[in-house]
């Protein structure tokens, strides 16, 4: 008999629906229906036993075909990679739990490595503004039970977060908002006239890479202050409409997402839009959110935070000592400037998602690739070691784009044989530690790095 | 008719292409999701395209073939839009202005026509680049 399994997480975007019901055939084996999820949501349960899946690491032979080994053998080349390299990039993390997250850190921080996860080509930018302006944010339920008010600035969630809308921002009815859609203002701003902008009150088409002076415009107007006839491609009166409707809101939201951090101005427009949402706040309530885009990618952030004190790009080449500075220690920086000499993408696709040209340097040095499914970097890859999907067949903890942890469970067994991220990093620290024990056994320790280490006597 | 317009461009997702990700980037699906561009009308008739045809873009960093459509999310004359994905990265500029994210939107490309290329797979393009293509297996 088929069963349900209800509250299901979805690993697909930050909204983190963890309302689905997954029915599993009687011998656990295969996913038989979704329900509640959005269309790519589905795709990824159905994806999970509907086609082919890797069960074993394939290594790249000679005349560039792959072939099966062993996770033992997989464990022992992706070690010694990591421990002849002299600065190895250990990138990505959208897709895996934080236990994951955790077990990697620990890696490399013992192979000194650079490690960076997907905020760096995301909103990474939006990190550099919050630690400059702060964040004046909120959860996702607040808004459901709060706000009247909802901006979406430079976001599509209509296509890339397909159920934040009816979740937590525009048709909900939540505890203060009883009449859901009826009772809230909704404005889009975009480049584009979007899907998301269908569902706008207002739309305001904003001159692309603009949106730093549209933002100034607003806080202009918000602070009594005149302002040119036309801004970004936006007349006064539109402007001052909207400013009087964001001052006048009982609770407002602004979502932000890539038209921000991906344009000229980068973290710039992010910390202006956290100043107007300051600025709003001299009146009535506002909050901001970055529109996250992987299911737990607010995890790395969360986890690294912790465990060294940055969220993203962590420079671990002096071990337990953690330098941040995005430009130099980011991925795509680094690449361009042939800075590592070896590159793990875990959880991602950099071979898709980065620049061409990022991708052509990075190829250059050993390249392994950590994820359940075929994709690019696995296809331009030395090593590609298969792992389960985390939220279908691996448990574990996720972080919502508010920064709310949430439980994930899994809906049935992995491959036979497939191992979870977290094992397969907690291996691979396991075999780095044997490899540093045979060298000093041969040849003595390895020189002490440079600087002030932690706990060391002054 | 322009042989060729510069316009600016610009890649963020799409949900055909997030659908597309997710059943595989090998698929036919995520072929047709992401190796097209959308453009105004207006740009459109500039060149002189029919729907469909296939054109060349062409940034500081590179050239991609895609396929002209009508998108359902309409830009303004002078914007460009493809799905992000691999034909866009083939294009994307990697600068990241001191910050680590590459200029993914807002950057300026030259589109012309073209009659005899065709579009290449997405395993082409990347592992082209790399130089590990051995053709169609």
């Amino acid at each position: 008999m088929p069963k349900k399994v209800e509250n299901v997480g979805c690993p697909y975007c930050g909204v983190c629906c963890d309302d689905l019901v997954v029915t599993v055939s009687d011998d656990g084996k295969k996913i038989l229906e979704v329900e509640n999820a959005c269309a790519i949501g589905n795709q990824i349960f159905h994806h999970a036993t509907g086609g082919e899946r890797i069960r074993l690491p394939r290594l790249r032979q000679p005349d560039g075909t792959y072939k099966d080994i062993s996770y033992e053998e997989a464990v022992d080349y992706a070690a010694k990679v990591l421990y002849n390299a002299k600065k190895p990039l250990i990138y990505g993390f959208g897709s895996t739990n934080c236990e994951g997250m955790a077990a990697a850190a620990k890696v490399a921080e013992k192979a000194g490595a650079v490690l960076d996860n997907c905020a760096s080509i995301c909103h990474g930018s939006s990190f550099l503004a919050i630690f400059d302006n702060g964040y004046p944010s909120c959860t996702l339920g607040e808004t459901k039970n709060r706000a009247d008010v909802i901006v979406y600035w430079g976001a599509n969630p209509a296509h890339a977060h397909p159920r934040h809308m009816s979740r937590y921002s525009i048709f909900p009815r939540g505890f203060f908002t009883g009449k859901g859609h009826k009772s809230r203002k909704i404005i889009v701003i975009d480049p584009r006239h979007t899907d998301t902008a269908q569902m706008a009150d207002i739309y305001l088409q904003v001159k692309q890479g603009h949106d730093y002076e549209l933002f100034d415009a607003f806080r202009a107007v918000v602070r009594g202050h005149e302002i040119p006839d036309q801004v970004a491609g936006i007349k006064r009166e539109q402007i001052v409409e909207v400013a009087e409707i964001l001052k006048k809101a009982r609770f407002g939201t602004i979502f932000y997402g890539m038209g921000l951090c991906h344009s000229d101005g980068r973290n710039h427009n992010v910390d202006i839009a956290i100043s107007l949402t300051r600025d709003l706040n001299d009146f009535t309530k506002w909050t901001i959110m970055a529109m996250r885009g992987h299911y737990n990618i607010t995890g790395p952030g969360a986890v690294w935070s912790w465990q060294y004190g940055y969220p993203y790009c962590l420079d671990l080449t002096k071990r337990d000592i953690a330098h941040m500075n995005p430009g130099e220690t980011s991925s795509v920086d680094l690449a361009m400037r042939d800075e590592v000499d070896a590159f793990f993408n875990v959880g991602t696709d950099a071979g898709a998602h980065f620049p061409i040209d990022a991708v052509k340097h990075l190829r250059k040095h050993p390249w392994i690739t950590v994820d359940p499914n075929i994709n690019m970097a696995s296809e331009i890859s030395d090593l590609h070691i298969p792992v389960g999907i985390v939220g279908v067949e691996v448990p574990g903890i996720v972080y919502r784009m508010d920064n709310v942890p949430i439980q994930y469970r899994k809906v049935i067994d992995p491959p036979e044989g497939v191992i979870s991220d977290e094992e397969l990093f907690e291996r691979i620290h396991q075999r780095l530690c044997e490899l540093e024990a045979e060298e000093t056994a041969k040849e003595g320790a390895k020189a002490a790095p440079e600087g002030v280490r932690a706990g060391s006597e002054p | 008719m322009a042989n060729r317009i510069t316009l600016n461009m610009i890649t963020q997702r799409s949900i055909e292409e997030g659908v597309a990700m997710e059943k595989g980037k090998t698929t036919p699906e995520y072929f047709e999701a992401c190796s097209i561009i959308e453009m105004h009308d207006d740009d459109v008739k500039a060149l002189g395209l029919v729907p469909n045809q296939l054109v060349r873009v062409t940034s500081e960093c590179g050239s991609v073939i895609v396929k002209t459509v009508r998108g359902r999310q309409s830009l303004y004359p002078g914007l460009a839009f493809i799905p992000q994905g691999v034909w866009a990265n083939q294009v994307v500029p990697p600068r990241t202005q001191a910050t680590g994210e590459p200029q993914y939107s807002g950057f300026p490309v030259t589109v012309e026509p073209v009659n005899s290329e065709r579009r290449k797979s997405a395993l082409e393009l990347v592992q082209g680049a790399v130089g590990m293509w051995r053709g169609d297996q």
